[in-house]
């Protein structure tokens, strides 16, 4: 209740509409500043998935359009206390990951009805303000797979990924049926290290792959990219641009942006629209969501060419890359 | 079949058991160190991980690799000074203290890490270590690239092992400290203090921890991560039992997990059909089996847990 009076008493402050009701107030509110919008990152902000959230979030509050306030590296124990805390604290839109903790972010979003989540989820959309959205970028990591074939000079590449969860096997396969659609003899092996963070880990996976033949490398993991440039050989990133991390090394990267799910919860924040919603279509290549981006000159000119349409048919939206969430072989 | 002896013969993968192996050797020694003279530390998660951080943090300044490592080594010794000012003279629960000591320095090298530097989309860089061959040595046909074809600290890990080898067993130093982790009672009899020989020991041997932390951001990576240690300290801790807290035996252990890691990682590559997590579990599993073998001949220090008391019966 002490919630509803704070925004009634700003309300008659600010001189707005006397007769609005409270159901309309916060968005008439919100309409006027920038929407306080709260981060809690499970992990560091290094992490390239919660560094793609940070930054869009970090950009969104440069241009004025929300108040960003966060916290990193909150563990699962602790989540449930931060989320109370920033919905407490006044915030208007909550974003983070539930990943680990779907049921208590859930009873959390329903003890406080009028803030928004925006989680990374595995799960789905709940009540009128929990909001899920999933990572996808197989689209980009599709094109990126397209080049990899057309550049392999022993018909092997090796992809690194962290844990077989849906998004990191959707993101492999789609890796794979972009190799696989250029030339369907060349072979993709995949190894997982069974954790997200070591990136020494994903290193010796990098360094087995190659060992067992491979000669581009697709680095779901970082630390995957220190092996090719180890060997001498080229790597793909995913998520992040790491071509300036690895100049001479990583020569695309599917990139994936959070920008385009963020800007329409904000949105459906403002406009007091209910926000329990799925926000992971808003990841397609059609809407922005995710790219690739290449280094010129290093994949052969007919292969980009080639990628290119493509790139052009899925903007289009007329071509659609198989979705496999199916842990790969 | 022939997959197996393909991968079991390539210079790659035994190559990868000496660089996997190395902070699990340094780690190991450090705790073997400190369960000799009678103290379990198991602060060697957190230490590890501060030492990777001060370490990097110390070359991001500036500051060259051997300085890093140094640096390393001086974090692990004041946390070592910590746990054993708690566990030696003031005697507490050794199992408490350390896991305390785990989490507050893990914590605390992520908070030193954001002070001082800023958040990015990825962690700023260093240049590591690079592979120092041997002349003449790293010449030897398979032999030469897997053992002489090392990142420095790797030299120094195995330089360590016969360093505390011949420390422990051939001079008046290594015989105190063994005597303080079997009778301290004894050791205090011959006019040696067993409580600043346990503090001295747990400082160096915690220095070894943090130097083993340290390879990990200044050799196998060239970047720190909050949580990037991932259970090595646990594992050598382990690995101390199926040493029979001997170092010769450490080496053999950590080499041995190292390579069962190193080898399914190729395994993963080659072998369709079987779950993944097989595989990542077998470096886990073969350490139990051989735990369960070595453990029935290893000779526990006597006095391992047992907080000494002057006059105490």
């Amino acid at each position: 209740m002490s919630k509803l009076l704070i925004n009634r008493r700003r309300l008659l402050s600010t001189g707005a509409v006397l007769g609005a009701s409270t159901l309309f107030a916060p968005s008439i509110l919100r309409a006027q500043t920038a929407l306080k919008v709260a981060g809690i990152h499970a992990s560091p902000v290094e992490n390239a998935w919660n560094s793609v959230l940070h930054a869009a979030l970090q950009a969104a509050h440069d241009e004025g359009m929300i108040e960003y306030t966060f916290s990193e590296g909150v563990s699962g124990t602790d989540y449930p206390r931060a989320m109370r805390e920033y919905a407490e604290s006044g915030n208007a839109l909550i974003v983070g990951e539930s990943y680990a903790v779907e049921r208590e972010a859930r009873q959390v979003a329903g003890d406080y009805p009028d803030t928004a989540f925006l989680m990374g989820s595995s799960g789905e959309a709940s009540g009128d303000n929990f909001g899920v959205f999933g990572t996808w970028n197989w689209e980009a990591a599709y094109l990126c797979g397209m080049l990899a074939a057309a550049m392999t000079q022993t018909g092997k590449v090796g992809s690194v990924g962290a844990i077989p969860i849906p998004e990191v096997n959707m993101l492999i396969n789609g890796f794979a049926d972009g190799v696989h659609a250029v030339n369907p003899d060349v072979e993709h092996s995949v190894s997982f290290i069974g954790t997200f963070f070591d990136p020494p880990r994903a290193r010796e996976a990098g360094l087995a792959q190659i060992d067992s033949g491979a000669d581009i490398l697709f680095g779901e993991r970082i630390g995957t990219a220190d092996a090719a440039r180890e060997r001498g050989i080229k790597a793909i990133g995913s998520m992040i641009d790491y071509t300036p991390r690895y100049p001479d090394t990583v020569f695309a990267n599917a990139l994936w942006s959070f920008r385009p799910l963020l800007d329409a919860a904000v949105a459906d924040t403002g406009a007091g629209n209910p926000t329990g919603k799925n926000y992971t279509p808003l990841s397609l290549m059609k809407d922005g969501g995710n790219d690739i981006s290449y280094v010129e000159g290093v994949a052969p000119a007919e292969a980009v060419a080639r990628m290119e349409e493509v790139r052009a048919a899925i903007k289009a939206g007329e071509f659609e890359v198989p979705r496999n969430f199916e842990e790969p072989a | 079949m022939s997959v197996l002896f393909d991968i079991l013969g390539s210079v790659g993968m035994w190559e990868a058991v000496l660089r996997i192996a190395t902070p699990l050797i340094l780690g190991t020694l450090g705790v073997l160190l400190c369960e000799r003279v009678g103290v379990l530390n198991l602060g060697i998660e957190g230490i590890m991980a501060f030492g990777a951080m001060i370490g990097w943090l110390t070359v991001y300044q500036g500051g060259d690799l051997w300085t890093g490592m140094l640096a390393a080594a001086l974090g692990g010794a004041a946390f070592g000074f910590l746990h054993a000012l708690l566990t030696v003279p003031l005697g507490l629960s050794q199992h408490v203290t350390g896991l305390g000591i785990t989490l507050f320095a893990s914590s605390f090298a992520y908070y030193v890490f954001r002070l001082a530097v800023p958040t990015a989309s990825s962690p700023p860089t260093i240049d590591p270590f690079q592979p120092l061959s041997v002349p003449v040595l790293s010449e030897i046909p398979f032999l030469g690239p897997v053992l002489f074809n090392q990142t420095a600290p790797t030299y120094l890990a195995v330089a360590f092992v016969a360093l505390i080898a011949w420390g422990l067993y051939r001079t008046p130093l290594g015989l105190a400290v063994r005597m303080a982790g079997e009778n301290p009672h004894a050791l205090d009899a011959q006019g040696i203090d067993p409580i600043w020989l346990r503090i001295g020991t747990i400082m160096a041997g915690s220095a070894l921890m943090g130097m083993g932390g340290a390879f990990l951001t200044l050799s196998a990576f060239n970047s720190f991560f909050p949580t990037m240690i991932q259970g090595r300290g646990w594992v050598c801790v382990a690995l101390v039992v199926f040493a029979s807290w001997r170092p010769g035996r450490a080496l053999l252990g950590a080499l041995l997990f190292a390579l069962f890691d190193a080898f399914q990682l190729r395994l993963q590559t080659v072998v369709d059909g079987v779950p993944y997590q097989l595989f990542l579990m077998m470096p886990y599993l073969l350490s139990i089996v051989a735990l369960i073998i070595m453990a029935r001949r290893a000779r526990v220090p006597q006095a391992l847990m047992q907080p000494y008391r002057r006059g105490e019966r």
